[in-house]
């Protein structure tokens, strides 16, 4: 029964690394950029949440409304005032450019808002629980995160195979210089793509901003787990990089049982263990 | 005489430091068929890459209804109504058929051409319309490549290497539906290493040689020796 909810409590939390990953999966297919700024972009958008709980006197998931419009609209600019340019048949000009912004990001943070370990306070809502089985209960609050997860992902997932940009983005990953004489602006579709992704940032910013304390240096470790999610689940489908978040935060889940400790090095292992055994990812992307 | 639907002033073309194109001038009419013959190397998918925007040239090099347009970007010349069939025909792979003829439509440029339009052109695209792209053979690959860019219901269709790799009957068929594209008002450019192909299907035609336009007649005029000497060069 203790097992089960070590599973339950890793499911729920995994619904989040999904999140974490979605936004770094999505834009990795449409521009192979890898973004090693994601994890800051994270605790950025916990800190807007924070300002503008603050400032507004809102409840933090009423944030999510400010939060996620205005993550995106930084996300388009990002993309075009600085990520199109360094985009190209090298991988490393993109890699370097968000490694420096991931710098900035988090000094800029530091200077702001201190070191000081801040939270969103969600009211009641963030010890409300109730017993599933004898001897599991579920906090309303992590089932609220993994639902959102499942929207978001699920919404994702539509968004690529059933909508006009799902199909735009598609074919700009499949072959940017034709889509351009299809009448798509590459850098446009790009900045599409990561405002998409930092509008998923925002919500994930939010939700773990009021699951766990945050101060401007935790972006990094973000950033690993997002990776780790993407990397177990391949880019095969948005349901695989939710498959690989859900793993990821089980496999957490089940080290910090048996040792405290151990939380963080056994989602490190599940994932050495699936990179070893399938590089590629439990959901593959299908060549056609 | 009216002004015609393209023109090309002294058209130059580069990649890097070599020189593809050389002061090339050409003019298509509205509702015309050209054909750009040539040896390989000669400059022709470099020729149709530079009215598609695909390359950047001088902006008064190439002029669209009145519009010099040589320096815009890909994605604005085909919004002008300029649509390119690339060589090799380039369709999305992960994209079904139905979805490739619909990024084509993106645009939403009104005009004769939608989606039951080029399935009536293309019966075959029909049937297979919710399969994966890379899953047609070679003819039916290049039918969605034509199809694809017909729904951007363009003023001039560029039409690079239709026969490339492809068996003679299905090369026929491919051509054989050229009259209907041109009899819903597109001009058309098509780019042939087949002269017979190209002669039969087009009323003018333009051969370059190693950049330069080195012949320039009407299809019915020119004689095989003339072809040959522009061809080969002599």
């Amino acid at each position: 029964m203790q097992w089960l909810n070590v599973i339950i409590q890793g499911v729920l939390v995994g619904g989040l690394y999904a999140m974490f990953a979605a936004g770094l999966a999505l834009i990795f297919g449409v521009m192979r950029l890898v973004n090693i700024a994601h994890g800051d972009l994270i605790v950025l958008a916990a800190y807007i949440a924070l300002l503008a709980t603050e400032s507004l006197g809102i409840n933090p998931l009423a944030a999510l409304v400010i939060v996620a419009p205005v993550m995106a609209a930084i996300g388009y600019a990002l993309q075009r005032g600085l990520l199109n340019r360094t985009l190209g048949d090298d991988l490393l000009p993109p890699l370097l450019v968000t490694f420096g912004l991931s710098i900035i990001i988090q000094n800029g943070l530091l200077e702001l808002f201190t070191a000081d370990s801040r939270r969103l306070a969600a009211g009641d809502i963030e010890v409300a629980s109730f017993p599933l089985i004898e001897g599991v209960s579920i906090g309303v609050l992590p089932l609220l995160q993994f639902a959102a997860a499942v929207a978001v992902i699920g919404g994702l997932q539509v968004l690529f195979y059933r909508t006009a940009l799902g199909r735009a983005f598609r074919a700009t990953s499949d072959d940017p210089a034709v889509a351009q004489l299809m009448g798509l602006d590459n850098r446009h579709v790009f900045a599409l793509a990561m405002a998409m992704s930092l509008a998923v940032v925002g919500v994930a910013g939010v939700l773990l901003a009021i699951r766990t304390n945050f101060d401007p240096a935790i972006g990094p470790a973000r950033l690993i787990f997002g990776f780790e999610a993407v990397i177990i689940g391949g880019l095969g489908s948005m349901w695989g990089t939710f498959a690989g978040g859900i793993i990821l935060g089980v496999a957490q889940a089940i080290g910090a049982h048996i040792n405290p400790g151990w939380q963080v090095l056994a989602g490190h292992l599940a994932f050495l263990v699936i990179l070893a055994v399938r590089p590629e990812g439990l959901f593959p992307k299908v060549q056609g | 005489m009216p002004e015609p639907l393209l023109e090309l002033r002294a058209l130059d073309a580069y990649y890097q430091d070599f020189q593809a194109l050389f002061g090339v001038s050409l003019d298509v009419g509205a509702g015309e068929v050209i054909a750009v013959i040539g040896a390989n190397g000669a400059g022709k998918s470099t020729l149709l890459k530079s009215i598609a925007g695909a390359m950047r040239s001088r902006r008064d090099a190439i002029f669209f209804a009145g519009q010099p347009i040589g320096d815009w970007p890909a994605h604005a010349v085909v919004a002008q109504g300029i649509a390119l069939v690339p060589e090799g025909r380039r369709l999305f792979p992960s994209l079904s058929v139905e979805e490739n003829l619909l990024i084509g439509a993106q645009l939403r440029r009104h005009g004769p051409w939608n989606l039951a339009r080029v399935y009536e052109l293309f019966p075959a695209l029909a049937e297979r319309r919710r399969m994966p792209a890379p899953a047609l053979s070679g003819g039916q690959q290049q039918m969605a490549a034509i199809g694809r860019a017909l729904m951007s219901n363009p003023k001039l269709l560029l039409c690079d290497e239709i026969s490339l790799g492809l068996a003679p009957i299905v090369v026929r068929d491919l051509y054989a539906r050229l009259p209907s594209i041109v009899a819903e008002g597109s001009s058309v450019i098509v780019v042939e290493q087949d002269i017979v192909q190209a002669l039969k299907a087009a009323k003018r035609v333009c051969c370059l040689q190693e950049g330069r336009v080195a012949l320039t007649g009407l299809s019915t005029t020119l004689t095989r020796a003339a072809i040959s000497a522009a061809y080969f060069g002599t």
